[in-house]
């Protein structure tokens, strides 16, 4: 019995990493000589007081559950990809070039082909690390990022040149049709279709990841490749599927955000929604329920910043350094429970008896 | 009174004596060898004599003095030098850099790299082991970074080298000038301890040899009182338990042919399987013997799938399957078991269960329409494998890395042989195993025998190859220098002699 207590309280250590986290936070809104019960107060309220900071915490939570999940699954399978922010801007493009050039289907129609394409150019994106990872053994986190500065300089390029609207005041591509535009489910909000869609995608990978034969080759992929292609996985077309699909889901974050939200495309429309998703997926432990929840945690913490500056003078970028400080403490929790042991073993083992001996 | 003496060490690990109160010495100017198989706690007493383990009884005296080394440092301070089996040098550094790493400049902070080239010059030109000072280690070949290797360990002023299987990285014509360098070691006043297990090399270099076996000293004879033959008989030792009764001789199908398997190294250079063919039939055990790291794991590796073949052909039941997938392979009929269970065999962080299918988990019943996972016959499998294969487990569920070496062994044991191979590669199955699941595997893998299946059963316990092989082939770099019949033929001191690198001259019963 004590053994299950430590699993759960093991399992759920990003929450205690999280709470961890927001105490130190405290001490830091202290030292800059603020009040902290009043900055947190202000932070709850701004994300969920009224309907207006509901809707901004669901839509800014919405691109973060896609692009986690992508993070998530790849992570699952043992790629690294740190990539999404790029794999989502080309999502963005994807869904922009569809939903500009399209024209005449009913939405019925219309919104699957355009989210396919934010789909497809997203996984584009990603499947180019994910083949020279498992083909060529090339480092994906490098590959990732680089993708990810061509990728954002891309969208900046077509989003002022070959897209760009004549007469706009700055970057940004004429409205896509609005029968490619994701209808707003709550009245007067901009909470759109793009949200029920994420929760949907978290519960399909929660089932694809543990009932499913994909689900359990991914796993064991990811947690050994070398016993994997051992027992005749593929891995090269393994990892391509799999990147492809991860990209893909960071596409769909870009998508939804402009099908739902934007409209249009512009240079620089993510805030970091695919670089908050890399955080996410960690502090997940890249287990989908877990994203939806990490996600939602990141999206008050977006939305409620505003308010909380208004209110009590703590900077919006006091939640970047909280955030910072949530990464630190889930990486610390992730070596703590391994590191009493190995210390132990490590004494009684090789230190011992030389030290004796020495005497 | 000998130069260097080490008296009654004993050295225990956790289960196994390494060194059971072994007396050696060595002289200045001699070549002394450490002979052994694999395991037989050479390079312990060496690496005790290196401070690098910690010895649990014994004393050793360096002219005559009682000495205490409990760390390289300490021997280096004692002027001993150890040349590892795996090179310690930075690739990245200069000759002359790796050569004073970690020695003290009498300028403080600042290096002498001038001076110390110098010194190196000198010391390769007396001994001629000519390397260039300024060269980078990574751009040197295997034969050059040992001189490094060496010139290190000279640059640090040695009296007593330690050369753990040298020549295992050296190509004939090396060992030959490597031997040369040797004896000018000796000229010179220096002892010399040389490990090996080759005996032709052995026999050619050392001045007196010591042969140790499972921890104890089997004897101390100088080389002119000796030959191969005695030797190898010391090795091996004669007390062996002979073959199994095993019945039926007649020969089924042929299950496996192998002919003329190459697999390249990618460095380049001699190939790690190097034209090996062979046949196994129905019901057939081939053993494998071989001193470990002669291309054995390449060439279960080829077989399996998972290391690409650079010619030849691999035929089960008929059908080439060389460069096919080792999924295709696996669906006609092949079963492997990997030396390396927890890296290769095993997903550890899966359970029992997850483990038990990971090679069929599309398949039905452990799959609904190949997509859904069917979870009941999957805990199914798993208690029933459990329960026939003896696996001592709570339940399915438990993971893996929770599991005893044994009972990891007998998940995979389970997993290969109730897939109801054609062909088992049984790849050092036994090793590392305590006595009753060493004893388990080799009865199910008789079993599998009986049921009319072919193995290939590759070890480096000589012991064991006998006691379960119908037919036994020798590895040596590479190569298969021949195959034995097994049974009550068997010669013992032929083995190892073949297994030392020792060619037949007239192969009287090779076959295939």
């Amino acid at each position: 019995m004590s053994l299950n207590w430590k699993q759960i309280t093991l399992s759920l250590s990003p929450v205690w990493a999280t709470l961890v986290a927001l105490t130190l936070g405290v001490g830091l809104i202290l030292l800059a000589g603020l009040n902290p019960i009043k900055a947190y107060y202000a932070l709850f309220m701004g994300a969920f007081s009224n309907i207006y900071g509901i809707s901004s915490t669901l839509t800014k939570t919405t691109p973060l559950v896609f692009a986690s999940l992508g993070v998530a699954l790849a992570f699952k399978g043992g790629y690294f990809n740190v990539g999404a922010e790029g794999q989502l801007y080309l999502g963005g493009l994807g869904a922009t070039l569809a939903g500009l050039y399209i024209h005449g289907l009913s939405p019925l129609l219309h919104i699957p082909v355009t989210l396919a394409a934010g789909f497809v150019a997203g996984g584009i994106w990603s499947v180019i690390p994910g083949y020279l990872k498992a083909r060529h053994e090339v480092n994906e986190i490098i590959t990732c990022i680089f993708m990810y500065f061509i990728g954002l300089l891309f969208i900046e390029y077509m989003a002022s040149g070959p897209l760009f609207e004549p007469g706009a005041p700055s970057a940004m591509s004429p409205e896509i049709a609005a029968s490619a535009q994701l209808p707003i489910i709550i009245p007067n909000t901009d909470v759109h279709l793009g949200f029920l869609m994420s929760l949907t995608l978290v519960f399909i990978m929660h089932l694809v990841l543990t009932k499913t034969t994909i689900g359990y080759q991914i796993t064991a992929m990811g947690l050994n490749p070398v016993a994997s292609r051992y027992a005749g996985v593929n891995i090269v077309k393994s990892m391509c599927i799999l990147s492809f699909v991860s990209g893909g889901l960071a596409g769909l974050a870009g998508a939804s955000e402009i099908m739902g939200l934007k409209h249009r495309l512009f240079d620089a429309f993510s805030p970091g929604y695919g670089l908050d998703a890399i955080v996410i997926a960690f502090l997940a432990k890249s287990n989908p329920i877990g994203v939806m929840f990490a996600s939602l945690f990141f999206g008050t913490l977006r939305s409620g910043a505003g308010m909380m500056q208004r209110a009590t003078g703590v900077p919006t970028t006091a939640v970047l350094a909280i955030q910072g400080l949530v990464i630190l403490c889930v990486a610390i929790s992730l070596v703590l429970p391994q590191w009493r042991p190995r210390w132990f073993r490590a004494d009684i083992d090789k230190e011992t008896p030389r030290k004796k001996e020495n005497e | 009174m000998p130069f260097l003496e080490m008296k009654n060490i004993s050295k225990r690990f956790v289960d196994v004596v390494a060194n059971d109160r072994v007396c050696f010495d060595v002289e200045r100017g001699e070549v002394h060898t450490l002979l052994g198989e694999n395991g037989a706690g050479k390079t312990t007493l060496m690496n005790i004599l290196y401070g690098l383990y910690s010895r649990d009884e014994g004393e050793i005296y360096l002219d005559g003095k009682l000495v205490i080394i409990s760390s390289p440092y300490e021997a280096i301070k004692l002027h001993i030098g150890m040349i590892h089996q795996h090179f310690m040098l930075i690739p990245n550094l200069s000759v002359t850099e790796n050569i004073i790493l970690g020695l003290p400049s009498s300028r403080g902070f600042l290096l002498e790299l001038k001076k110390a080239e110098e010194n190196i010059d000198n010391i390769s030109r007396k001994y001629e082991l000519r390397v260039d000072p300024k060269a980078l280690v990574r751009q040197l070949p295997v034969g050059l970074r040992q001189r490094v290797e060496i010139l290190k360990a000279l640059y640090r002023k040695t009296d007593i080298l330690i050369l753990d299987e040298p020549t295992s990285v050296l190509t004939p014509l090396e060992v030959e000038t490597f031997f040369k360098i040797i004896r000018r070691f000796t000229e010179d006043g220096l002892a010399v301890i040389f490990i090996s297990h080759k005996l032709n090399e052995v026999m050619s270099i050392s001045d007196r040899i010591t042969v140790l076996r499972g921890g104890n000293v089997v004897g101390t004879l100088k080389k002119h009182d000796t030959d191969p033959n005695k030797l190898a008989g010391m090795m091996v030792g004669k007390e062996i338990t002979l073959s199994l009764d095993k019945p039926c001789e007649k020969k089924g199908k042929r299950l496996l042919e192998v002919r003329g398997l190459s697999v390249n190294s990618e460095k380049g250079g001699k190939p790690l399987v190097n034209n090996v063919s062979f046949d196994i039939h129905e019901a057939e055990i081939l053993g494998v013997a071989g001193v470990d790291g002669n291309g054995q794991g390449e060439l279960t590796d080829a077989i399996a799938g998972l290391q690409p073949v650079s010619k030849g052909q691999i035929l089960i039941n008929g059908m080439d399957v060389a460069h096919l997938s080792p999924r295709k392979r696996i669906e006609r009929k092949l079963g492997y078991i990997p030396s390396d269970r927890q890296r290769v065999g095993l997903v550890v962080d899966f359970s029992v269960a997850q483990n038990l299918v990971l090679k069929d988990f599309r398949d039905t019943p452990f799959s609904k329409q190949r997509f859904f996972l069917n979870r009941r016959q999957i805990n199914t499998n798993a208690e029933r494998l459990i329960k026939e294969f003896d696996i001592k487990v709570s339940h399915g569920n438990e993971k893996v890395a929770f599991l005893s070496g044994g009972n990891q062994q007998k998940v995979i044991l389970a997993r290969e042989i109730s897939g109801k191979p054609d062909v088992l590669i049984a790849m050092q199955a036994t090793r590392g195993l305590d006595v009753g699941s060493t004893k388990y595997v080799q009865e199910r893998i008789l079993e599998h025998r009986e049921k009319g299946g072919a193995t290939l059963f590759i070890s480096t316990e000589l012991d064991e190859i006998i006691a379960i092989s119908d037919r036994i082939a020798v590895m040596y770099e590479g190569e298969i220098i021949g195959i034995l019949s097994g049974g009550q033929e068997i010669d013992l001191e032929r083995i190892s002699l073949m297994m030392a690198g020792v060619r037949e001259q007239k192969t009287k019963k090779s076959v295939s």
